[in-house]
């Protein structure tokens, strides 16, 4: 029953959940969506060279509040990241780690645009 | 099986007992070094606060509080892996089983650090109990001391060393009339000789304490004219309302004694050089470890110990504690007094040099050895600005000059002072955090180019302060002597200062971060550094609606969504109430506002009402009902214009020179929604006596009989500082053109999120520089400047009244962009009948690593 951060989830979801449209997508920001009872923040970063869209929690284990949704994005050596907005501790997109508290670490999503939807990867029992 | 869930396993238990500075300094280290990889650390506290800083404690009486003392965030105890156990005391140790007892239960360990420090030394005397018997050790402590004084005349502190000195300080900003009571025939006697101990007294005498020399207590009775009388044994008296015992400290060693761990000739735990007790899983630390029969009642020991445990923990190299050098420079009762080294010249063929001053009651002693090459010690009282030479010659063994007494002679005289270059690498910058010349020459080679960085990567002068001149004068003559321009580049992204950017941005009249990054800058994306910075030099430049889909992704979170975000990650509101006049009309408006959406309210210290706890959807909701009843937004949220307070003026207030509310509308219709590169706070007041407070404003105006004065650059906040008085008896067209012409000079030539105070302290030329840019124009700038503002005066737009009318703007409001309702997680309960967020505790929650599923 793992979604979480291990690089196989990421690599064969079992379920493409749609969960809104790409117009809900903020250029060079995010957005939060509702998924059977996680909140889950999506980055939309139309000019990156990789992948332009994550998915990650939009909690934030450091203040215990659901706002890493809200947070900025940037690069910090080559890879992208949010602050969380409130005590601005960075967590990079691609695997959810933190990069000042090791012990923090995201839960991600795999995430795809399809149709002009959002769809996030997630695994059999939903 | 997760990879993670199984290290989290393998996890060893470490237990620090006691979180006072020495404790608390292991934990830091230990976390710095990756301890948190191969231990679970639980940190017993019996006091009821985290470590605060003892050495400062006397600050307690003049305006510090307990928050401002402690040592580190809160934030460093939630680090995930560590537990601190606040106002749990330990009450066993059960060495065979491993286990340590509190009254909440047993905690096994694999490996226990004992810090529990020392106590105060209280003699038996006779009567001595409550108010007789105080003492000077924790926070808890001075609570009692304030309670006693506050229904006294007279305090004595018994025992003249340096805490007992710390003491009577700490009476005599009570209120009280201060004496010393001392069983040597002179003060600190551990540090000062006999000459040097009668300056001492001397200077403390005309400060107004008491000094009694020579005293021993034998009883306290009922005094007459006071509460105590304080018997002596030469059938001498003094007469007091309380006593505070400082006669020295004893090692907290009863968990030790209880679990037969061995114990030193004087007490304390008894460690060697690995600061290992008698039990190989047993560390002890600080004030309560005996080390080769010595206790260490300094910091900078307690420290060294510290560190070389936790070293020792993390399998890093750890240095061997083999003593410590106890010289300590201190200002006692704002005397400065220093001792170095063997400064009871107790070396045999030592030599000593005095200089005595009676007139200033200034003494300095220098110790040589016998050949007169080397400084053995030092004693100073009077001026302290001897010390950190004379500290460098002592413990680096740097070759004396010829004239040796030159050292301690005043400076007109001409002595030698050791520069920063003549310093060898291992001379010792800062003893606290064990940083010398070296490893700051070396965090320099790697790349270090700022102060604070360096701070924060060596953690140089983050003890006691004390090293920060030496630290800049070290750090600065190695830069240049490395050819080292500094670098300032904003950040990864920008190698430009913000100046440098500012110019860029209007010079080629650039209206993005896209175009500005493509032709300035690296990379497509930016970070949460230079985003912010460039956001706000757009909005000072051109002013343009911040919600415009170019800048939303520039904004820190505030400005996003133009309100506070709080630590439940809901939000608070805040209209602009210029001036702060208000009419009855729109108070009800904020109070209908708030009960509909059961805001909590409280009036902020910039005449406005905040308004908390607005979830992210209801904010364009709550605005819309704003800006129906004519409020405007107040831009709470932003690095810009905030408030300018004002007292009612000469239109009500009998002592009113001028109309100092109408004043304030000026101004704050004038300067609303300009963004600068920190937040700008104003006030007016209507005369002299200052009312609104206008000199801790970074725009101050003062009414005179004739006109207006100006005040600049001051600050309320963390670092107070008042404003300088910039303009005498203005009109009201010349003080409005100099404060476009302030302001707008600041915009351009501040670093990022620099206040005006910092700014103005590192202006080169001071505030005569200022007054020639801005009252002579001796840039030719001034008409530039003024037009500058006027542009971002003409672009002014309520920024919620724009969003409101643009749907796709409110796109972002939506807590979730699938689904209408508000984030479950976000709980309040009430409280003095009002809402508040509920706190972790109330949801009976444990902080715990996040578990993966």
């Amino acid at each position: 029953m793992n979604l979480s951060n291990s690089p196989r989830a990421n690599a064969r979801p079992a379920l493409w959940q749609s969960v809104c449209s790409q117009h809900d997508l903020v250029r060079n920001s995010g957005v939060v969506v509702w998924l059977d009872g996680a909140q889950v923040a999506l980055f939309y970063l139309p000019q990156a060279e990789g992948k332009t869209l994550y998915a990650i929690d939009n909690h934030d284990p450091q203040s215990g509040a659901n706002v890493i949704g809200r947070g900025l994005v940037g690069s910090l050596k080559g890879e992208l990241v949010v602050a969380s907005p409130l005590y601005k501790q960075h967590f990079r997109l691609e695997d959810g780690c933190c990069l000042e508290y090791p012990q923090q670490r995201l839960r991600v999503w795999p995430v795809r645009l399809h149709d002009g939807l959002v769809q996030v990867g997630v695994a059999n029992e939903h | 099986m997760n990879s993670n869930v199984a290290a989290l396993n393998t996890l060893q238990t470490l237990v620090v007992i006691g979180n006072g500075m020495v404790g608390h300094h292991c934990v830091e280290q230990l976390i710095e070094r990756g301890a948190l990889g191969r231990y679970q650390l639980h940190v017993f506290s019996e006091e009821p606060v985290r470590a605060y800083d003892r050495v400062h404690l006397s600050e307690y009486f003049t305006g510090r509080d307990a928050e401002s003392l402690a040592l580190s965030d809160a934030a460093l105890y939630q680090t995930p892996g560590v537990t601190l156990h606040l106002g749990v005391a330990v009450l066993e140790i059960d060495r065979a089983r491993r286990q340590v007892l509190t009254a909440q239960g047993s905690v096994a360990y694999d490996t226990l650090v004992l810090a529990t420090g020392s106590y105060p030394f209280v003699p038996d005397i006779d009567g001595a109990e409550g108010d007789s018997r105080l003492v000077y050790r924790t926070l808890e402590d001075l609570d009692a001391i304030r309670r006693a004084a506050s229904h006294a005349r007279r305090g004595v502190v018994v025992g003249g060393g340096l805490l007992g000195l710390e003491a009577a300080n700490a009476l005599k900003s009570l209120g009280l009339e201060a004496h010393v009571v001392e069983f040597a025939p002179r003060l600190m006697p551990v540090q000062l000789d006999e000459l040097g101990g009668l300056a001492l007294k001397s200077q403390i005498e005309r400060l107004g304490v008491g000094v009694h020399l020579s005293r021993a207590t034998q009883s306290i009775s009922a005094g007459e004219q006071y509460r105590y009388r304080m018997n002596f044994a030469n059938e001498q008296s003094l007469e007091t309302d309380l006593i505070v015992f400082s006669a020295g400290i004893r090692a907290q060693d009863a968990l030790a004694r209880q679990c037969e761990l061995q114990i030193g000739p004087r007490g304390g735990v008894v460690i060697d050089d690995q600061c290992l007790s008698s039990d190989p899983h047993i560390y002890a630390i600080g004030e309560c470890a005996s080390w080769n029969g010595s206790l260490f009642g300094l910091v900078a020991p307690g420290y060294q110990m510290a560190r070389s445990v936790a070293a020792q923990l993390c399998d890093q190299d750890a240095e061997p504690f083999i003593g410590a050098d106890m010289s300590t420079k201190l200002k006692l009762l704002g005397v400065d007094v220093g001792s170095i080294g063997d400064a009871h010249a107790h070396t045999p063929g030592a030599r000593s040099y005095q200089f005595i001053d009676e007139a200033s009651a200034s003494y300095r002693r220098l110790v040589v050895d016998a050949t007169g090459k080397q400084v053995l010690g030092a004693v100073l009282v009077g001026d302290n600005s001897y010390y950190d030479t004379l500290l460098q010659y002592a413990q680096n063994g740097i070759a004396l000059p010829a004239e040796p007494a030159s050292l301690i002679l005043p400076s007109s005289s001409g002595a030698p002072t050791l520069g920063p270059g003549a310093l060898p690498e291992s001379a010792m910058v800062c003893s606290c955090h064990n940083v010398s010349k070296g490893a700051i020459c070396s965090a320099i080679d790697g790349g270090c180019s700022d102060l604070a960085q360096l701070k924060t990567q060596t953690k140089a002068c983050t003890g006691c302060g004390g090293c920060a001149g030496l630290l800049k004068q070290v750090f600065e003559h190695e830069l240049i002597a490395r050819g080292v321009s500094v670098d300032k580049s904003l950040c990864e992204h920008f190698a430009f200062t913000r100046q440098e950017l500012y110019a860029l941005v209007r010079v080629e009249g650039l209206h993005s971060f896209e175009e500005l990054l493509a032709r300035h800058g690296r990379g497509h994306t930016g970070c949460d550094v230079c985003k912010p910075a460039v956001g706000s030099i757009l909005a000072s430049c051109w002013n343009q609606p911040i919600m415009d889909a170019s800048l939303v992704p520039l904004q820190d979170t505030n400005d996003t969504f133009m309100a506070n975000m709080q630590k439940n990650g809901t939000y608070s509101v805040v209209p602009r109430i210029a001036g702060g006049e208000i009419s009855a009309e729109k108070l009800i408006v904020i109070g209908q506002v708030a009960k509909k959406y059961q805001l909590y309210t409280k009036i902020t210290g910039g005449q406005r009402i905040d308004l908390f706890g607005a979830q992210l959807h209801q904010l364009p909701q709550i605005w819309g009902e704003l800006i129906e009843a004519g409020f405007e937004t107040g831009h709470a949220y932003g690095k810009s214009t905030r408030t300018v307070k004002s007292c009612v003026g000469s239109t009500w207030c009998r002592y009113g020179v001028q109309d100092s509310v109408a004043m304030a509308l000026l101004i704050e219709d004038r300067y609303k929604g300009l963004r600068a590169p920190h937040k700008l706070k104003f006030a007016v007041s209507g005369c002299t006596r200052e009312c609104a407070e206008a000199q801790s404003k970074d725009v101050g105006v003062i009414a005179t009989e004739k006109g207006w004065n100006l005040y600049l650059c001051g600050n309320g906040g963390m670092r107070p500082r008042h404003a300088e008085l910039f303009a005498t008896d203005l009109d009201d067209a010349t003080l409005i053109r100099y404060i476009d012409r302030f302001l707008m000079f600041y915009i351009r030539t501040a670093d990022k999120l620099q206040r005006t105070s910092v700014w103005r302290e590192s202006l080169e030329g001071g505030l005569d520089y200022l007054k020639q840019v801005v009252i002579d124009d001796s840039l030719g700038l001034g008409e530039e400047l003024e037009a500058q503002m006027q542009r971002v005066v003409n672009r002014y737009e309520c920024e919620w009244a724009n969003a409101l009318k643009d749907p796709d703007k409110l796109k972002r409001f939506r807590t979730f962009v699938n689904d209408e309702r508000a984030d479950p997680s976000i709980h309040f309960v009430e409280e003095r009948g009002q809402r508040r967020p509920i706190m972790a505790t109330e949801l009976n929650l444990i902080p715990v690593t996040e578990e993966l599923a």
